[in-house]
């Protein structure tokens, strides 16, 4: 049972879609624009948007942008698939994931699933790691950064980190495992709970968003690393300038 | 033959030069030669006749053998220079020549007969010893001087033979053949530079032509030639530059229509998208009411119908769209490294191939990581898997092996995949036939699962990572697909590159 905000310019799309979530059990809202859907916004409180990228007037980018600079809350983009540069924008822009159209509603359902699931299901690789679930602290430094899983939040340097639901559950992914390098097509499974053959460009736009947000310097990452030819990993931290120690210093400087 | 056209005129030139000369030089050395020979004798005649004219006045008539002789002696020291011999006879009588005479002139019999018959100076060239020599019989005839009964002017009876060499002549002569020869040779030399300076001037715009046509077939159809000159070469230019224009004007009106084309499909399936978009949406909700028995039987199965057929139109506008970005060129490669065994067991267990076990057979080694775009390559294996699934027969095998590329530089390795059914196998008229797109192999069998652009768009995709996709009947009798893609080693990531 969820909230949510469709923005979507074709009448029969919105009410085939409508029908689909409605008939799932969702609530459904419904934006014929990027305007009048910015202002259901705030009335209607959802708990995810689908957002057509084609829309008259202000552009479904537009939107994406304007709903990310408020608010936490998941993005899908409903893209036609023609408009692969769009695509890319459009998940640069802050969107968590996107579905092609035409898309049957149980698509469309197991996205926004995958994609409000605050936690990543649990990882077997990760399980066995260092950084159990339960029974260990669950609040976690590594360098100037500090990961509360209970809580789901992230900071940096003591200041809290906006970070979109994607981005927050891909750090929460690699973070369990510090060290160890997952695929892009991993990630996608693990994360976005895609086919192993996603787009493997929305890890990407993911690890760039995330990169600008907890990297002191997106071009040379500490946190989230490239390992070419394989994908990436978090860390090694090395003990930061930044950092007042060497060894992991509570709650950062 | 000598081949190239250059050499070909220049010979003809040197051959034509070569026989006009030749021509023009034996015309004038037969000129000159019948020229020198009809001189010295005409001298020698007037010579002799001024002689006899002076001499035989003196000749007692009818001569006795001893006046005869005597005459003789006189003439040939009256010969001087010329040196001839001479003979006399008198009425048939036998010659006689003039006394101590090492060598009797050569008086030819035929000379003799033809004075006789014609009763006038006869000149006849002889050779003697392979030298040339000249015969002159002259009869006396009575001067008006001579008196007695005798009328001036009738034959005397006596006629007088001449024979002298004609050596100086022929030295005249081979001196004339030597000066030919002299001024023939360098002649011909010379007429090589004017010879070669034509076939350059001919061949300079055969050879423009050439590079023109050479441009043109290489597909640079803007190419046209200047044209000069009023010759036949100026002309075929000219028609050449119309040809080219006319090429391309078709070639551009060709690209035109089918660019349009492509567009026109591109853009019905992407109209097509937006009313399928809202009916894939609720087809779930079309089924479900339909298998909730709430409906009437008949409306239920149309319902079911109308699920059905919507989810097979989304899968055939997708595969079109997919189509015309691979014609639009529009089709990008998200390369990403891979193992290979992973790749293609998620694609069997993703269709859901992996039930009942065994259908599908993987026997692909662990070790093999490839450098590919993993959703293209999905594709491809899901196409050709799903193609022996539904034409050929169980269990379909997938195998791969990795080879360093023969002839090429190290850091290139080729994959080969290949996906081999036990089926009958795919019929020889068939088998050509089987990458286009929409071709359906049995025209009673009109529809199947996929929309006809699965092969088509599996070719395109191998192609797009410079591989190639073929298709033969194995030894088995199955139909067996080849997958070779080339692999850029060391990987690099262009994404992650371009980016960070």
């Amino acid at each position: 049972m969820s909230r949510v905000l469709l923005i979507e310019d074709d009448p029969a799309v919105r009410k085939g879609v409508t029908l689909a979530l409605r008939r799932r059990g969702h609530e459904i809202e419904v934006a014929g624009s990027g305007e009048t859907g910015l202002l259901a916004l705030d009335r209607f409180r959802p708990d995810l948007v689908l957002l057509d990228l084609m829309l008259p007037g202000m552009s479904g980018l537009e939107a994406c942008r304007r709903i990310r600079e408020t608010r936490q809350l998941p993005i899908i983009i409903l893209s036609a698939r023609g408009d692969d540069v769009d695509l890319v924008v459009g998940l640069e822009a802050g969107a968590d994931d996107y579905i092609v159209k035409p898309a049957s509603g149980e698509v469309i359902e197991a996205r926004m699933k995958a994609v409000l699931r605050r936690v990543v299901p649990q990882d077997p690789a990760a399980g066995s790691g260092p950084h159990g679930r339960d029974g260990l602290p669950h609040v976690e430094t590594h360098g100037g950064l500090t990961v509360d899983r209970n809580a789901l939040l992230v900071a940096k340097d003591g200041g809290e980190l906006v970070l979109a639901p994607s981005e927050l559950k891909l750090l929460l992914f690699l973070s369990a495992a510090p060290g160890q390098v997952f695929s892009r097509q991993h990630l996608l499974e693990q994360v976005w709970e895609h086919s192993f053959y996603g787009d493997a460009r929305l890890v990407d736009a993911c690890v760039m968003r995330l990169r600008g947000k907890i990297e002191d310097d997106p071009r040379k990452p500490v946190y989230v690393q490239t390992v070419r030819g394989f994908g990436y990993r978090f860390g090694p931290v090395p003990a930061g300038p930044d950092s007042d120690g060497p060894g992991p210093a509570g709650g950062g400087a | 033959m000598p081949r190239g056209l250059r050499v070909r005129l220049v010979v003809a030139f040197l051959a034509v030069s070569a026989l006009s000369a030749l021509i023009t030089a034996a015309l004038t050395f037969r000129e000159a030669r019948s020229a020198i020979i009809d001189r010295t004798q005409d001298s020698a005649v007037h010579d002799l006749r001024a002689q006899l004219e002076s001499l035989a006045p003196d000749l007692p008539f009818p001569p006795s053998t001893q006046d005869l002789r005597n005459f003789t002696l006189q003439l040939d020291r009256a010969g001087g220079s010329r040196a001839w011999r001479t003979a006399a006879a008198y009425r048939d009588g036998p010659l006689v020549t003039a006394p101590g005479t090492e060598r009797p002139p050569a008086v030819p019999a035929a000379l003799r007969e033809a004075v006789g018959e014609r009763g006038g100076t006869v000149t006849q060239r002889t050779t003697h010893d392979g030298a040339p020599r000249l015969a002159i019989g002259m009869p006396v005839a009575y001067a008006a001087a001579t008196g007695g009964d005798a009328d001036p002017g009738k034959a005397s009876g006596l006629v007088v033979y001449a024979e002298f060499s004609l050596d100086d002549d022929k030295a005249d002569i081979d001196a004339l053949v030597t000066a030919a020869q002299a001024g023939a040779v360098p002649a011909l030399v010379l007429a090589l530079v004017p010879a070669l300076f034509a076939a350059r001037r001919v061949l300079r715009p055969v050879r423009g032509l050439r590079n023109g046509a050479e441009r043109i077939a290489s597909g640079e159809l803007g190419t046209r030639l200047p044209v000069t000159g009023h010759d036949e070469l100026s002309d075929l230019t000219r028609t050449f530059n119309t040809m080219a224009t006319t090429l391309e004007k078709d070639d551009a009106e060709l690209r035109r229509m089918e660019a349009t084309a492509r567009r026109f499909a591109a853009d019905v399936a992407h109209e097509l998208r937006t009313p399928l978009a809202a009916m894939a949406a609720v087809t779930e909700v079309l089924d479900e009411d339909a298998h909730s028995g709430a409906l009437p039987v008949d409306t239920a199965d149309a319902v079911l119908l109308i699920s059905d057929e919507t989810r097979k139109l989304v899968r055939m506008v997708e595969d079109l769209m997919e189509v015309s970005r691979f014609d639009a060129g529009a089709a990008a490669l998200h390369l990403d490294e891979v193992g290979l065994r992973t790749l293609v067991t998620k694609t069997v267990r993703l269709r859901g191939w992996s039930e009942p076990h065994g259908q599908v057979v993987v026997e692909v080694p662990d070790d093999i990581r490839v450098r590919v775009d993993p959703r293209r390559i999905d594709v491809v294996l899901a196409n050709l898997i799903g193609n022996g699934l539904r034409h050929g027969a169980a269990p379909v095998v997938v195998r791969a092996r990795l080879d360093q590329a023969p002839g090429r530089t190290a850091a290139v390795a080729i994959v080969t995949v290949t996906v081999t059914d036990h089926g009958p196998g795919i019929p020889d008229d068939v088998l050509p036939h089987v990458f286009d797109r929409f071709y359906k192999a049995d025209a009673a069998r009109a529809r199947s699962e996929g929309s006809g652009l699965g092969l088509a768009i599996a070719v395109e995709n191998t192609r797009l990572h410079g591989g190639s996709l073929t298709v033969a009947n194995s030894p088995g009798g199955g139909a067996e697909f080849t997958l070779v893609i080339p692999l850029p080693l060391p990987p690099h990531d262009p994404e992650e590159g371009g980016r960070s």
